[in-house]
């Protein structure tokens, strides 16, 4: 069963397109990783998938129907589908308690009965016991860690049955990190909710997600399982990014010139050309011709191990 | 001979915060010394410590000595003149620490002209130097910070912080907001200035992988006190203190079976200056410690082979740390 999923989505600002036909499936109790740097696209797609952006073209899937961007529709939708955001300092108002700040939802989704129960069940499912203890706290009053159970508890509170994590540790202390990640990883056996986390850290995929997806330039260029994908990459931009996350030592550094072009001036051909190191190290004529002329098709949603290179498919 | 050398340094806060307490380091020239550690452990009070741009308030004690001359017996005119000019400081947060309503040639020429006697072309000159040897084009100088990416800012900070030739360059959290690919390019381009220009340089990072892949030496730091010291790449492959250890852990090697579907944390928070856990600080956060853990008062110990470590244990046994956390 899939719980959401892009259908050749596009989302386009003016002449920019930041998400360029994107196929993606995040199956039910699947934790999926958005793999990316900044401006590849991978939180305007987030967006699109929490229905926050409407598509220019394509749709998304809910429970393998179309969304519905109604207001009524909409509602159920945002109540199954949560967003969690980067900063819990920034996403948190500071003026109002804790419990405040987890019954927000239920207030705004007009679901009045067991208020307390259900702020309670929230807090102790996000890892804060006992739940009581930190209902008339205010956000200065807790740790990092704290303040992001609280924002993961707001989205709990909900019973969706995805959550749509943006970055959810970047913000926070090394020694924490490890804690958020293995509450998202408990979430997901204990309540089968499906994760997609949206990171630009390659090691946080590795630590928990299912499947990985990497995004360059509003395209998925690479995707398959965790251990596929960051084992045996196949697609050179996948392969630069691992070879310079600074753990992965048996790879040498391929370190890319420049960063991702503009997304209203996608270059022609396959997009990751310009920076493309097999490229420029010197493929076959015909190949390279495909490179510079021929658009690369939009990867299928389906499992399995794909890359979008025309080096890749003679 | 080192360049930079702290003997027992310690800074107190007003209010009586302890934020540094008792810290012995030294930096050479064409040498890049590491200070790992997370948010309140005192990292950036060394930093400031160093150029002496605390608060009045705080109380300092021990010794800075950079090139052998006391920091803190400086006069005001001298102090002056060495900022900048012998030692600076590549900040964190390049949106925040540029001002925005000026180009970016004019802040690199800013400390030049205030620090030499050179005339305004010459300035410009060194401003177009620097900006290559950074590798922006030098035309860029008339931009202003809105019109760089996020990665090119960061390299306009390190330009500045080169601006007057300084033998030390501190950096804190240069490359903490920056893509991956980004980030390799900053931690390229500071490793290259290092051999050219045979700077000192320290660098102040959360991320223990980042320090092990460019630093020659890594210090831990948890509530104001180094728990480790030594090689970097031992304190990442090898640590011999269970907070190295989890920092290590906290950033996951990719393809290692021991971290898949098992992220690694430390439960707690790490604790407030002002509240110090008794003996040793870690204590009530160590997957590994005993009673006496709570009781003794911890200091580093020479392990042999450059290394050091504050763990009472670690010191003792041969523990496995790897799987501890």
């Amino acid at each position: 069963m899939t719980a959401l999923a892009a259908r050749r989505l596009e989302v386009r600002f003016g002449r920019a397109r930041a998400v360029d036909g994107v196929e993606l499936e995040i199956g039910s109790g699947e934790i999926v990783a958005l793999v990316g740097e900044s401006g590849c696209g991978k939180t305007t797609l987030a967006r699109a998938l929490l229905g926050l952006v409407k598509p220019t073209a394509g749709s998304v899937e809910h429970l393998s129907r179309p969304l519905g961007y109604a207001r009524r529709e909409m509602r159920g939708f945002r109540r199954r589908v949560q967003l969690v955001l980067q900063d819990p300092t920034g996403s948190l108002n500071p003026r109002h308690t804790v419990y405040e700040a987890v019954a927000e939802g239920l207030r705004i989704h007009g679901i009045h009965d067991r208020e307390e129960e259900r702020v309670a069940d929230a807090l102790a499912k996000a890892g804060m016991r006992p739940p009581e203890r930190f209902f008339l706290r205010y956000p200065h009053e807790l740790s990092g860690g704290q303040r992001q159970r609280v924002v993961i508890a707001g989205a709990l509170v909900l019973e969706p049955s995805v959550l749509v994590a943006d970055e959810p540790v970047s913000s926070l202390d090394a020694s924490v990190r490890g804690e958020i990640l293995a509450l998202l990883l408990r979430l997901r056996d204990q309540l089968g909710l499906s994760v997609l986390v949206v990171t630009h850290d390659l090691g946080l995929a590795w630590n928990i997600a299912d499947r990985v997806a990497v995004m360059y330039l509003g395209r998925i260029v690479e995707s398959g399982a965790t251990a596929d994908v960051l084992l045996n990459p196949r697609h050179p931009y996948t392969k630069a990014l691992l070879s310079v996350v600074p753990e992965v030592s048996r790879m040498a550094p391929v370190v890319l010139r420049g960063e991702t072009p503009d997304p209203s001036r996608i270059p022609a051909g396959c997009r990751f050309r310009p920076r493309c190191p097999l490229y420029a190290s010197g493929l076959p004529a015909e190949v390279a011709a495909r490179c510079e002329t021929e658009p690369l098709p939009v990867l299928p949603a389906e499992l399995g191990h794909h890359a979008a290179c025309h080096a890749l498919t003679p | 001979m080192s360049l930079l050398e702290l003997k027992g340094l310690s800074v107190t806060y007003a209010g009586n915060v302890p934020a540094v307490r008792g810290v012995d380091l030294s930096v050479a020239p064409g040498e890049v010394l590491g200070i790992a550690g997370e948010s309140g452990c005192g990292k950036s009070t060394i930093t400031s410590a160093v150029l002496r741009l605390l608060p009045k308030s705080a109380k300092v004690g021990g010794q800075v000595l950079l090139d052998g001359e006391d920091v803190y017996g400086m006069s005001f005119g001298r102090l002056r003149a060495m900022r900048w000019a012998e030692a600076s400081i590549v900040f964190q947060g390049a949106l925040h620490s540029l001002n925005a309503v000026q180009t970016i040639g004019k802040q690199i020429a800013e400390p030049i002209l205030l620090h030499e006697k050179v005339s305004r072309q010459a300035a410009e000159r060194r401003v177009g130097e620097l900006l290559e040897q950074v590798g922006l084009p030098a035309r860029r100088a008339k931009d202003y910070p809105h019109q760089l990416s996020g990665g090119q800012r960061q390299r306009v900070m390190i330009a500045l912080a080169l601006a007057c030739r300084p033998r030390l360059v501190i950096a804190d959290e240069p490359t903490t907001a920056l893509d991956v690919m980004v980030q390799a390019q900053v931690l390229d381009l500071l490793s290259g200035l290092v051999r050219e220009l045979g700077l000192a340089l320290i660098m102040i990072s959360h991320d223990l992988s980042v320090l092990g892949a460019v630093c020659d030496r890594v210090a831990v730091m948890y509530a104001g006190q180094i728990v480790e010291e030594g090689p970097a790449k031992d304190i990442f492959d090898d640590s011999r203190h269970p907070y190295s250890a989890a920092l290590a852990g906290a950033f996951p090697r990719v393809g290692d079976e021991l971290f898949r579907y098992a992220p690694r944390g430390l439960p707690g928070d790490p604790p407030y200056p002002s509240d110090l856990p008794s003996g040793c600080a870690f204590h009530p956060r160590c997957p590994v410690a005993l009673d006496r853990c709570a009781e003794t008062e911890v200091s580093l110990a020479d392990l042999g082979e450059g290394r050091s470590s504050a763990c009472l244990r670690a010191c003792e046994e041969d523990l496995d740390l790897r799987g501890a956390s």
